[in-house]
């Protein structure tokens, strides 16, 4: 019985001791990635108010391949919520910017983050980050002519 | 670190973390934007600090999360779910994870080095970090945007394409976990 009643007062002083290690290595984590979090959220600030991408429709208009590559590079540089991307992607439509360009720009944004890779570095390492990062980017192309060419085939419009 | 200087007596030299640098050098843009376009810099200056508030929430649940992932989360299960050997279930765990994450991508990193360090593998962190290209939440508005057809052809693609890219990732030697 007093064999028990040690038993179960170990395993409740395991169980807090589990929780105290737990939250002080989440403390630990959170002290890690905030000047991370801290140096994205500034850059961003910077990207929105010195980047001019309202101008972005003059250039576009060319041919496809390099209209889909301004629209990637573009997307890749910008950061915040995907909802503006779309509001872009729908002004440049109706501008009558060709489909590969926005879907290459909306793919981009999500996708692709130049802003953050610094951080992204930081984290996983150059290696990791700058092979994600192109490969994002070369799907963002891929992807653009797919999805272009598979509304064509469905006869689909916007 | 520890360096031998010319006396030959031994100097610790501690190695600034990068994170750090990082946020040093945006701070030196920040000062150099204030000596130059003050105006502009203050603004850019207000549009970070409403981000930072408007993602307080999401750090909130993600550090939930890693607090979850610490006491819960075992080597063992991370091995045998997104371990080497995990295969397509890997995948297709690390897919759905990224379309069902929330908030920045950036405050998703450390809990997925913490898992990484546990035994994920890098594709599938790839996989997870692409996959969140596909945001559930704002899929009706693209609907209003693009219609559906063009959201259900796009949200297709970036999934597949987050395998792909997990794939590739890892093939293409990205899979050393950084010191």
């Amino acid at each position: 019985m007093d064999n028990d009643k040690k038993g179960n007062k170990r395993q409740q002083g395991s169980g807090a001791d589990d929780f105290t290690a737990s939250l002080k290595k989440t403390g630990r984590m959170f002290l890690h990635m905030l000047p991370n979090i801290l140096a994205v959220v500034l850059l961003s600030g910077i990207i929105m108010e010195f980047v001019p991408l309202d101008r972005l429709s003059e250039l576009l208009g060319g041919n496809p391949l390099t209209d889909a590559l301004v629209g990637a590079s573009v997307g890749s540089i910008s950061i915040g919520n995907p909802l503006v991307s779309y509001i872009l992607g729908g002004e440049l439509l109706k501008q009558g910017i060709a489909l590969v360009a926005v879907t290459a720009l909306l793919v981009s944004w999500v996708t692709v983050g130049s802003v953050q890779l610094p951080a992204e570095i930081a984290t996983f390492g150059a290696r990791f980050a700058l092979v994600r990062n192109g490969l994002a980017f070369l799907s963002a192309l891929v992807i653009s002519f797919l999805v272009a060419g598979v509304m064509q085939l469905l006869g689909a419009g916007i | 670190m520890k360096k031998q200087d010319s006396c030959g007596a031994l100097q610790t030299r501690q190695k600034i973390p990068r994170p750090i640098i990082f946020l040093l050098v945006v701070l030196v843009i920040y000062c150099g934007a204030f000596l130059l376009e003050p105006e502009r810099a203050l603004v850019a200056l207000e549009f970070s600090t409403k981000m930072l508030f408007r993602i307080l929430p999401i750090l909130a649940v993600v550090c939930g999360f890693m607090l979850l992932n610490n006491l819960l989360v075992r080597p063992s299960w991370v091995k045998n779910h997104v371990g080497r050997d995990s295969g397509i279930k890997g995948m297709a765990i690390a897919v759905l994870g990224g379309v069902l994450s929330m908030g920045p991508i950036y405050v998703w990193y450390e809990i997925l080095r913490d898992l990484q360090g546990k035994g994920m593998r890098s594709g599938l962190v790839a996989a997870f970090l692409y996959a969140r290209g596909v945001k559930p939440q704002l899929l009706p508005l693209m609907v209003l945007y693009f219609g559906w057809i063009y959201t259900v052809v796009l949200s297709f693609f970036l999934i597949f394409f987050s395998l792909i890219v997990g794939t590739l990732s890892e093939r293409l030697g990205a899979d050393t976990l950084k010191e």
